[in-house]
């Protein structure tokens, strides 16, 4: 495991949160956002993974959440589920540079190239991933599952404001992802809704103080490693789903 | 070192490039030489002057003057001007001729030629050679221009070019190779260049046409003329010129140290003359020679 | 020699874990300009980066190789500026510099050893190669096969996704090629023992040209 390459104990250094999804769900938007309301209780640093562009990135700098030297992009030559899975060196000396560079971190979020649903990160280059959906996608697509949708550390369910001009039913749709993921959590977002802002907030702060007390033990979502959720604090932060209805 | 310390016609080794020649059978074997150094006048005026001008037909050196606007030696004064003429024609298969030019400390030479050098293949297709070998001291300048190569069809020929660089000297160096006569299949040439800046390599690379995978589109694709133009330059320690894309197939490249490279690959000589230009254009005085 | 075919094939290997993939070694831009558009420019310019790029990586990997058992980093030192010397592209300077140290990132998680600090932290790729094939036991002809494999291989697993080109095809054409990387692998060798100032220099004057076009391109596909 990487982990044991790492240059300083997993306690020690920052976390690394994972941020995946299919593509247009609001990766980057989410990525914004954690920045936009916790970059003044945390230190932050973000990688993006763009496909043909630096655009990712681009549109953080331009957003203004973060330095923009804090935001790093890295190209991945058309192979968005390689380089967080299969071949995870670029990533990982892009997270350990800007850990080394803005030391010390407490958080990076580390965003996929937008990618179909069985892209996952490796856990040798992320501690905890959130998965992104949006309800523009269709409200089936949690039901269909996948490793992401089924075993990341959080589901988000995004633009749940757009959920009545697409005709998708936002509380079937988090309900049918709370069903595939055995009950652990799920999220539903929309940055107009600032109650479900403060919500991503809170897990974000949760499983950064798990990771920094030695509780938080990376567990891999990928479709060869289905494991039980154990974490019931986390549940509690997400036991109903009911205002989003 | 003196002209006759390079053993001329050795098939044990070239003068001092390092790369042995093959067995020569036939063809002339000449050798030129000049040098420069600083003299200051009785008045206190320093000039850079001729101190030494060997020529061996058909390599013949002349003093000369000016003929064109120069790079760098359009916005200076007090240069020693020298133009090589190549008496007969060729370098011809066998034929092994040697330039030796040393610029001596603080002294500024421009060193150019009076016409293209045809390459002609031997009656028993024998290699042809040139090696030049140039040291230049520190505080020194060599703006040398030579005119193109043109490879005629048959030739094989092999042009090795060695330069010696003192920390804080000064170069410009010009090479274009032109893949035959007009409609004229190429001979075969590799351009073998080493620049060597205060001991450590500055510049190497080897450039063949009418060799194996020369005209593939990685190389120099369909291209009838290929050149460059190297330019060391002290003052690019600190401030070195940037990269950037040239109009055509050229680009100006600087390099690992206080050099740039103008490469370009075009139809004809006269597209190629216009891409070094444009290098010269963008890195501005007093490398650009204005028109 | 011992035999290590094995570690030859883990190193050779597109999907070891060094971020290879991300590049083309200058296709895609030869592709933008119009130079690259079919199966049989496709493998003129493979053999023409065989025999420039991929001899000079060659030449270096192999004397790298030789070099990883010296007592301390003074000769890697003469061979990274030698190197340099004949990379007159500042964009495949820091291509190749990213590469080698990502190959030394994976590398030393997979096979740790003390000996790759003597290389630099960010050496040329075919430097890095070179030591990476000396840790694991393997000889100067095998880090000359692997870079010259590398040479022809990333471009060709990138024309599959640039050009309408089945994998068959460019396979065949990287077949073809083989007579050829085992000739160049062997002058490679031969030169890695050589002067410093003898080790190939195959300048490639429309790849260095292409890696500056590519470079401030706002769109692409691969990052060289």
């Amino acid at each position: 495991m990487s982990n044991e390459q790492s240059p300083a104990p997993a306690q020690r250094r920052a976390l690394r949160l994972g941020v995946a999804g299919p593509v247009g769900t609001g990766k980057s938007s989410l990525i914004a956002t954690v920045c936009r309301n916790l970059a003044d209780e945390l230190s932050l640093g973000v990688i993006t993974n763009d496909i043909y562009t630096d655009e990712d990135a681009r549109f953080l700098r331009s957003a203004g959440v973060l330095p923009g030297e804090r935001i790093r992009a890295v190209e991945t030559g058309a192979c968005p589920h390689t380089a967080i899975r299969d071949d995870i060196t670029m990533n990982l000396l892009a997270v350990e540079d800007l850990e080394r560079d803005f030391a010390p971190l407490d958080v990076v979020l580390v965003e996929s190239g937008g990618d179909n649903l069985t892209a996952t990160f490796s856990p040798g280059l992320v501690d905890a991933q959130i998965f992104v959906l949006d309800v523009a996608g269709g409200g089936d697509v949690a039901r269909k599952g996948g490793p992401g949708i089924a075993r990341a550390d959080l589901l988000v369910i995004n633009k749940t404001d757009l959920g009545p001009h697409v005709d998708v039913d936002v509380g079937r749709m988090v309900a049918d992802a709370a069903t595939a993921r055995n009950g652990a959590p799920v999220l539903a977002l929309s940055r107009k809704d600032e109650d479900s802002v403060e919500k991503l907030c809170a897990w974000v702060r949760w499983i950064n103080r798990e990771h920094r007390h030695g509780r938080h033990l990376p567990t891999d979502p990928g479709p060869m490693a289905p494991h039980f959720h154990a974490s019931g604090e986390a549940d509690e932060l997400f036991h109903t789903h009911d205002e989003t209805r | 070192m003196t002209v006759d310390e390079i053993s001329v016609g050795s098939p044990a080794a070239s003068a001092d490039g390092g790369r042995p020649v093959p067995q020569q059978v036939s063809g002339m074997r000449a050798q030129a030489r000049v040098a420069t150094e600083l003299r200051t006048s009785p008045g206190g005026r320093q000039r850079s002057c001729v101190s030494t001008l060997r020529s061996q037909a058909p390599l013949a050196l002349r003093l000369t003057r000016a003929k064109a606007r120069e790079p760098w030696a359009a916005h200076a004064a007090d240069i020693a001007r020298v133009s090589l003429a190549a008496g007969a024609g060729g370098p011809v298969g066998g034929d092994q001729l040697i330039l030796r030019v040393e610029v001596g400390p603080g002294s500024s030479l421009v060193l150019s030629e009076i016409s293209p050098t045809l390459l002609l293949p031997g009656p028993r297709g024998e290699r042809s050679a040139t090696h030049v070998r140039i040291q230049v001291a520190a505080g020194a300048t060599l703006i040398w221009l030579p005119e193109p190569i043109i490879a005629a069809r048959g030739c094989d020929h092999v042009h090795n070019v060695v330069v010696d660089l003192d920390e804080g000297a000064r170069l410009f160096m010009r090479e274009e190779l032109l893949l035959g006569r007009h409609g004229e299949e190429t001979g075969r040439v590799t351009q073998r260049v080493s620049v060597r800046h205060g001991g450590r390599p500055l510049y190497r690379q080897d450039i063949g046409i009418g060799t194996a995978g020369a005209d593939t589109p990685a190389v120099i694709g369909h291209h009838r003329a290929v050149g460059s133009a190297l330019i060391v330059d002290p003052s690019w320690l600190s401030d070195p010129p940037s990269a950037r894309a040239l109009p055509g197939d050229a680009a100006l490249l600087p390099l690992s140290g206080p050099a740039a490279l103008i490469t370009a690959s075009a139809g004809d000589n006269l597209e190629l003359r216009a891409q070094l230009h444009a290098g010269l254009t963008a890195l501005g005085p007093p490398w650009d020679p204005g028109r | 020699m011992v035999d290590h075919g094995a570690a030859l094939l883990l190193l050779a290997d597109g999907r070891f874990p060094a971020g290879g993939y991300a590049h083309s070694g200058g296709l895609e831009p030869t592709i933008a300009a119009g130079r690259v558009h079919d199966l049989a420019t496709l493998e003129a310019f493979l053999q023409g980066r065989a025999l420039t790029a991929g001899a000079v990586a060659a030449g270096f990997a192999a004397a790298a190789c030789g070099t990883l058992s010296d007592e301390d980093g003074k000769r890697f030192i003469a061979l990274d500026a030698e190197l340099d010397a004949r990379m007159p592209s500042p964009a495949q300077r820091t291509t190749s510099r990213q590469l080698g140290r990502q190959l030394l990132r994976a590398v030393g998680a997979i096979r740790p050893d003390p000996r790759l600090e003597h290389v630099g932290a960010r050496p040329h790729q075919p430097i890095g190669l070179g030591a990476a094939v000396a840790v694991f036991g393997l000889g100067r002809r095998d880090a000359a096969w692997v870079a010259l494999h590398e040479s022809v291989a990333g471009p060709a697993a990138a024309a599959v996704r640039l050009l309408s080109l089945d994998p068959f095809s460019t396979h065949a054409a990287l077949a073809r090629l083989g007579p050829l990387l085992d000739e160049l692998a062997g002058s490679a060798v031969a030169a890695s023992h050589g002067e410093l100032d003898d080790l190939p220099a195959g300048g490639a004057p429309l790849l260095d040209i292409a890696a500056e076009d590519h470079a401030v391109r706002h769109t692409r596909l691969f990052a060289s």
